[in-house]
């Protein structure tokens, strides 16, 4: 029960782009059509639901403040390393994400071409590992709380990408035209979904 | 000072703005202005960082091999935004607690990379450290904006002091807590764009789609090519 609330809240209450505003700028740059944004949406989630978790063993096993005492090593604090080996996983994973879907699955490659390597920066994959810690989850958590946020993320954008695709017949002021009203449309996406906060299961 | 160096330093404060032009760095700068000090101290970290990772990338970028480069800019950027944690942590704890994941988050912020790439790698190492900080300055100037209007109209103050009295003590002024939640922060940089792209019309980006001139014939003569 525990993890279906978890779930719950990681995918609409706490959704990283609309509540924390994780991966801003490839959230509003590639959202002009619903098919890219889709594709963008299911890579930003195959990598949350894999490096979720193996940050989370990371943590755990290596990093935390007394971690590595299966090697003798019971007073070693090793945290402050976590920006780097958190950034370091995430960088190998999707190189290896893409040399293995190159491989086995190449329509799946060529349908998401240049978003799986831009996802490396994505905010969202960073932060949702840092909250992670942040909030101390176990290994079963982290993985509910990355498939979720993943999920979360993607709805966020294929609905966003929805608007704009109606958006661009309608006459917005000059000055206010792309880049302003999009913003204007998130942050009143954004009050939508506040609708969610208070949910308690 | 060479017109070069001035370029690199002024022109991303309002005409080359990275936020509200190339659309970089904008995940974090909505999270944390909630408050106008913490906004400050993010805009310092950013623009050390910017500045920093700038200068040293452009000093190692005749030795870094094409096909390795982003790895290596990475490196860089993440060992300074850890020395910046680290600094934050041992003499600002209060607020290495409110900006909590953000400090990281510069790590996978568009500018830092964008910079390192676009300019670093392309330039020597003095107005690279300038492109740096003026970029980090352009950041700043959106983040304060924001930051001000949400502060003093979601709690009434600024920077800590009350500036108009709530009504919770007496006062007059009725606290907008809208302000005080994420999606104000998007219809607020909304504006600051329009108001930016007022003042330089030539940022105004054309439309995907043309409506019909059909109608408006009285206006503009009969141009409308629909009859």
């Amino acid at each position: 029960m525990d993890l279906l609330s978890l779930a719950v809240k990681s995918i609409f209450i706490e959704n990283l782009a609309l509540s924390f505003f994780f991966g801003m700028c490839t959230f509003l740059a590639v959202s002009k059509k619903i098919e890219t944004a889709f594709g963008l949406g299911c890579a930003v989630f195959v990598v949350l639901a894999i490096t979720v978790p193996i940050n989370n063993l990371i943590y755990q096993n290596l990093l935390q403040e007394g971690a590595l005492a299966w090697a003798g090593l019971p007073n070693v604090d090793l945290s402050f390393l976590g920006l780097i080996s958190y950034i370091g996983v995430i960088a190998a994973l999707v190189q290896i994400l893409e040399m293995f879907l190159d491989r086995f699955v190449p329509a799946l490659y060529s349908a998401l071409g240049i978003f799986l390597p831009l996802i490396t920066v994505n905010c969202a994959i960073l932060g949702a590992s840092l909250f992670m810690v942040e909030r101390d989850y176990t290994f079963t958590e982290s993985v509910v709380y990355g498939a979720g946020s993943g999920v979360g993320w993607a709805l966020a954008i294929c609905a966003l990408a929805g608007i704009r695709e109606k958006l661009k017949y309608s006459d917005v002021p000059d000055g206010l035209e792309g880049l302003g009203i999009t913003f204007i449309t998130v942050g009143l996406m954004a009050l939508g979904f506040l609708a969610f906060s208070g949910i308690q299961l | 000072m060479s017109s070069e160096a001035k370029k690199a330093l002024f022109e991303p404060l309002v005409a080359n703005n990275p936020i509200a032009l190339q659309i970089l760095g904008i995940c974090s700068a909505l999270a944390v202005t909630t408050q106008l000090s913490v906004a400050l101290i993010m805009c310092l970290a950013l623009t050390s960082v910017t500045a920093f990772s700038n200068l040293s990338i452009s000093l190692v970028r005749n030795h870094v091999p094409s096909s390795i480069r982003i790895i290596v800019q990475m490196t860089i950027i993440a060992s300074l935004v850890i020395v910046v944690d680290q600094i934050l942590k041992a003499f600002a704890y209060e607020v290495s607690k409110q900006l909590a994941v953000f400090v990281g988050l510069i790590i996978t912020n568009c500018i830092v990379m964008g910079r390192a790439e676009a300019y670093a790698m392309k330039n020597g190492p003095w107005n690279s450290f300038l492109d740096g900080i003026g970029n980090g300055l352009g950041y700043s100037v959106i983040l304060i904006i924001v930051g001000t209007v949400r502060e003093l109209l979601g709690s009434g103050s600024l920077l800590g002091y009350q500036i108009l009295s709530p009504v919770s003590e007496g006062g007059w002024y009725v606290p907008n807590g809208l302000m005080l939640l994420a999606p104000s922060a998007f219809i607020i940089i909304g504006l600051t764009i329009w108001a930016i792209r007022s003042f330089y019309p030539e940022q105004v980006e054309k439309p995907d789609f043309e409506m019909q001139n059909a109608h408006n014939t009285s206006a503009h003569g009969s141009t409308g090519g629909a009859h």
